[in-house]
Order: C-alpha cells, then sequence, then structure tokens
C-alpha cells in the first residue's frame, strides 16, 4: 500500500475522523476511539485507520491512567506497596497481592504456614471465579448485550465480594496477604458460607451458559473473529487464558507448582481455533476447574497458624539481592521483579503486567475485522487499565 | 415558597398542603415541580476512570440499583448527560479531556469527585502524572471519599445532589449560574506545558489554601 499517515500519535486525542487521500485504495479514514469511550474498559485509546469498515491498521495509545506505581514502588516500604498492588488490576487484588508477597518472601527466605497457603489458593480461585465471570459479562456488553448478562455476572460478584469483605475488610482492595502468610484467619462460619457459595456456583454456570454459550448472536459475532495463532501467542509473550484458547498448555500453575497447587487436582482447559470464542469458552472451563479446585482446598484446610510467627513486618529490610517471582492469575502471568539493597524499600521494583503484554497483539487480531470487532477483540483480551499503564 | 416547612402569611404549611393532598387538590409551585422532575431524572455520563468506575458500575447493578434514583440511564455521549461521576485517578494525560468532557456536557451540570484519587489524588498524590483533584479545573459538586467509595456511598452522594437540586431557585440573583445572563460555564482546558499542565489550576475554582504563621512562632 503506497499511502503516508501522519504518525497517529502525533495527533491530538478526542472523537475525531479525518480523512486521508489515496488515489489507488480510495478515502481511509482514521478514527481516535477513546480515551472516553464506552467500550475500552476505562481511558484506553486506539488509532484506527479504516478502509470502508475495514481495519487496515491499529495503533494502541496508553497512558491515561499512569499513576507512577513502580516510582512509588520504589519510594515506599516493602509492606507499604502493599495495598498499591490492589489498584494494579483492580478486579482481582488478591492475586496482585499474593504475587508480590510471594516475590519478597523469595527474597528474604521467609516461609508460610499450611493454612495460609490452602487459604491463599482459596482466595486465588475465588478470585478468577469473580474476574472470569465478569469478563464474560463484559464481553456480553461489547457485542451489544447491555445489561442483562453483566447484570448476572455482578449478581455473584458481589457474593464473592461479601467474602473478601468479611475476611478483609474491603470489597475490592482487599490488602490480605503478608510476607509470611495472611493477616486474618478465616473463621469456620466463613469456610461454610464459602462452601455454600462454592456449591452453588456450578449452578450459576449452568444457567449463564445455557443463556451465553450456544446463543447464536454471541457465535455469529465471535467465531473467527481476532484468530491468535499458538506461534505469535508464544512469540509474544502472551499468557493466561489466551494463550490457552490459542492451543498451548502453559498454566503457571502446573508449570512452576508454587503453592498447594501440585496437591490439587485439576485439568487446564485448552482451545484450538484461538479465536475470541475460544477465548470466551476457555475462561467458562477455567471456571469450572476453579470450582473444583475450592472444593478440594476447602475440603481439605489444615488447622494452625495462618502467619509465620517469626516473621517481622514493620522496619521490614530484606537480604540485598535481586528475584522475580510470578503466579498464574486470573489474566495471565502477574510478576514481579525486586531488587534490594539490603534497605527500607525497594532498590528497583518491576511489574510484570499480564493485561499489558496481552494487549500487544491487538493489531495483529484486529487486521481485516470490522470496526465492532475491533471492540469484541478488545474486550476478549481482557485488559485492565490500571495494569497496562500502572 | 422555598421550604414549606417554615410558613408565611400566603404559603400555607406542610400540614395544610398534606390535608389538601389527601382532599384531591395539589398545591405545588413551577419551581417546585421543575425540581422535583429534574431532580429525580439525573442521567449521569458512562465514563469511567480506574477503579472507582467498576464501584459506579456495581452502583447501577441489580443488587444497588441506582435506578431507584431514576440515574440508570448512563449516556456514552456527554451532549445527553446532566452528571460527570469523575471516578477514579486522573492523570495529568487524561485532565484535558475530562475537562473538555465538561465543557461538551449542557448546563444545568453536575459533577461528583468519586474517590480519594478524584478528590485529591489520594494514595497516587506523590506521583509525577497524577493531578492533585479535579476540582483544580473543574467546579465539584459532592465530594465521595473512600478508596474506593462503596456503591451506597455513590447513592448517597445522589440523594445529597437530589436535595441540592430540589433547594435551586428558578430566579434571583441566587438562581444557578446557568440562569443567569452572562455568566461564564465553560472551563478552560488545560494543556501540555513544559512542565506542568497550562494553567496549573483554574483560579476561579481553586486557590492553595493560605497557610498563616503565628506571631512569635
Amino acid at each position: 500500500m503506497s499511502f503516508s499517515l501522519p504518525s497517529p500519535l502525533e495527533s491530538a486525542p478526542g472523537a475525531r475522523v479525518r480523512a486521508v487521500r489515496d488515489p489507488f485504495h480510495g478515502d481511509l479514514l482514521e478514527v481516535s476511539m477513546g480515551p472516553h469511550h464506552p467500550s475500552t474498559h476505562g481511558v484506553f485509546r486506539m488509532n484506527v485507520t479504516l478502509d470502508g469498515e475495514t481495519v487496515v491498521k491499529l495503533k494502541p495509545v496508553f497512558g491515561y491512567l499512569h499513576r507512577n506505581h513502580e516510582k512509588i514502588g520504589e519510594n515506599a516500604s516493602y509492606l507499604g506497596s502493599m495495598p498499591y498492588t490492589d489498584r494494579l488490576d483492580y478486579l482481582c487484588s488478591m492475586t496482585n497481592n499474593w504475587a508480590y508477597a510471594l516475590a519478597v518472601e523469595r527474597l528474604s527466605g521467609q516461609t508460610v504456614p499450611e493454612r495460609a497457603e490452602y487459604l491463599r489458593v482459596i482466595l486465588a480461585e475465588l478470585t478468577r471465579l469473580l474476574n472470569h465471570t465478569c469478563f464474560a459479562g463484559f464481553i456480553l456488553q461489547d457485542c451489544g448485550a447491555s445489561g442483562t448478562p453483566l447484570m448476572y455476572a455482578f449478581r455473584e460478584r458481589e457474593k464473592i465480594l461479601d467474602l473478601f469483605e468479611s475476611l478483609s475488610g474491603s470489597r475490592m482492595m482487599c490488602n490480605f496477604q503478608r510476607f509470611g502468610g495472611c493477616r486474618a484467619d478465616a473463621t469456620p462460619e466463613w469456610l461454610e458460607a464459602a462452601r455454600a457459595l462454592v456449591d452453588g456456583y456450578g449452578a450459576f454456570l449452568d444457567e449463564f451458559e445455557e443463556l451465553l454459550t450456544g446463543n447464536e448472536i454471541l457465535m455469529a459475532r465471535t467465531q473467527g473473529v481476532g484468530r491468535l495463532p499458538a506461534k505469535l501467542a508464544v512469540g509474544a509473550g502472551i499468557t493466561g487464558p489466551m494463550l490457552r484458547a490459542s492451543g498451548v498448555g502453559y498454566d503457571l500453575r502446573k508449570v512452576d507448582g508454587y503453592g498447594v497447587y501440585p496437591r490439587l487436582d485439576f485439568r487446564v482447559p485448552v482451545g484450538a481455533d484461538g479465536d475470541t470464542y475460544d477465548r470466551y469458552m476457555v475462561r467458562v472451563l477455567e471456571m469450572r476447574e476453579s470450582i473444583k479446585i475450592l472444593r478440594q482446598a476447602l475440603g481439605t484446610l489444615p488447622g494452625g497458624p495462618v502467619m509465620d510467627p517469626k516473621a517481622r513486618l514493620r522496619g521490614f529490610r530484606a537480604k540485598p539481592g535481586e528475584v522475580y517471582s510470578r503466579i498464574e492469575g486470573p489474566k495471565g502471568e502477574i510478576g514481579f521483579f525486586l531488587i534490594s539493597d539490603g534497605g527500607p524499600n525497594p532498590y528497583r521494583y518491576r511489574v510484570r503486567p499480564p493485561s499489558f503484554i496481552n494487549l500487544t497483539v491487538l493489531e495483529d487480531l484486529c487486521l481485516g475485522h470490522s470496526i465492532a470487532d475491533t471492540v469484541v477483540i478488545l474486550g476478549s483480551i481482557d485488559i485492565v487499565l490500571g495494569e497496562v499503564d500502572r | 415558597m422555598r421550604d414549606p416547612a417554615t410558613p408565611t402569611a400566603e404559603t400555607p404549611t406542610s400540614a395544610e398542603r398534606d390535608e389538601l393532598r389527601r382532599q384531591g387538590i395539589l398545591l405545588t409551585s413551577i419551581e417546585e415541580i421543575y425540581n422535583w422532575g429534574r431532580s429525580r431524572s439525573v442521567w449521569p455520563l458512562q465514563f469511567g476512570l480506574a477503579c472507582c468506575a467498576i464501584e459506579m458500575i456495581a452502583a447501577s447493578m441489580a443488587r444497588f440499583d441506582i435506578a431507584r434514583f431514576g440515574s440508570e440511564v448512563f449516556r456514552p455521549s456527554p451532549r445527553q448527560a446532566d452528571l460527570l461521576i469523575v471516578s477514579g485517578t486522573v492523570t495529568k494525560k487524561m485532565a484535558p479531556q475530562v475537562v473538555r468532557l465538561w465543557n461538551q456536557m449542557p448546563e444545568p451540570k453536575f459533577c461528583f469527585a468519586m474517590g480519594a484519587c478524584a478528590i485529591s489524588g489520594g494514595p497516587f498524590k506523590q506521583g509525577y502524572n497524577v493531578l492533585k483533584g479535579i476540582d483544580r479545573y473543574i467546579p465539584v459538586d459532592i465530594y465521595i471519599p473512600g478508596c474506593p467509595p462503596r456503591p451506597e456511598a455513590l447513592l448517597h452522594a445522589l440523594m445529597q445532589l437530589q436535595e441540592k437540586i430540589r433547594g435551586q431557585r428558578l430566579t434571583g440573583p441566587s438562581a444557578p449560574p446557568h440562569l443567569q445572563a452572562g455568566a461564564a460555564c465553560d472551563c478552560p482546558v488545560p494543556a501540555f506545558g513544559g512542565h506542568d499542565l497550562e494553567p496549573p489550576k483554574n483560579p476561579a475554582l481553586w486557590q492553595p489554601p493560605v497557610l498563616v504563621r503565628k506571631e512569635g512562632a
């Protein structure tokens, strides 16, 4: 194609449309979607160049929610960064907490009591249920089913949030994990409530899937849309359900075997086509596996303390050294890289956010599809801007 | 007839009005029924910035049901919206867009600063890219503290806003600015300068607090 476009990065933001004349292909339209756009899941901007309705070029622009997470983390104490990790991926605070606590624990060589490990697994899987349920609601919203699926999803989300709130005191920003364990122990009543929720979740999923999975409109909008080949996915560092939807069975819970996951029996669902429908399906199947994990973990939860009695939180200093530690978050591999110089705060604090790296293939997925499909494809990547921009 | 509870010689007390209503006579004024109508149809802009936006969505879902207050109609276009809920951290890259959205909304319009970040920068206040409160650029009607505020807090703010709307006059010097001829309603949109946003604040709306040092201290 022999046409030249001004760099979209230089053009001013705001919803506007510009025609770019090209004698061979006719008029191309450059559309700036975002940062205020109902389907961008926050403040994300896509500069899309269109031939008719077909995307010929897509340039993501981000940084609209860059709130200096890493710089603040280098100036705060180790424990002081824990509440900030809640606000990375604000739907999944528990897994962010866990990834960060694991990094500091490996850096300082701390151990975690058995009960806390189980509690962490329970909370992480509840977070996965929460995230994937909301994902299904949001992607249906992006397909145009405004209201009903999201209402169902948020109804279940509220039930999980009630559990989080009674355990940690906060609905969304749990700030629950500590270096060497968990902040509070789960009461028998809490465990009973969690069991009741897990027992009822399968029925909800059945109901949800009956509405959605075989839905003709959902299939028409998502099957064959935004196909991600396995080779590209691996090459671009895609992780999480998006990678598994492309047919690569890579799950850190199996690969790394952190926590008590090696003792639990579960399968890793893998997609066949790598399209948007597979990305939806993999997440639904993952929720079924999460229910299995939760049943086992809640059934075999051992007694004992939830906090290492030797752990020291105030005035904590890590040994000099560096560590990279990762877990399988609901969106993919969430990792923390820390360099310690022995001081009270990390010398370097770096987050490996799954949704930012999954977003890098957005243009490859969208090329050749219509502009309405970019909304669905972006929804299927499942980004949270707090984590993308940090 | 601002406050029916304090009667004058001409205006009936609320007890008298209740008695009339039982007889099938509705006594009202243009101002009252106009404010009653618009206080119960405040349409927010469908606009989320960060974490607080998730709680804003939760407030519009079945459990908290913002529809009870007539505000479930989240409009994607600022031209159709009455209420801007600044739900989350406003960064310096995003601030011009927020102000532009505010300017695009038709009067009468209202603004919530939802969450610690929108009020003051919150936990991210020390960040070089974080605006220390959206009230530096646009007038905020109600501040909702919390990180993030619970959906109930948003509903409470909405009730407070309804209270405020019901108290507004249609005429006279205490009428809101959009009903007064010549009142400036647009806020200047900041732009990127050499070091910070230019201008760093709207002086008509926000001034830094004056620190007074005591004598001999």
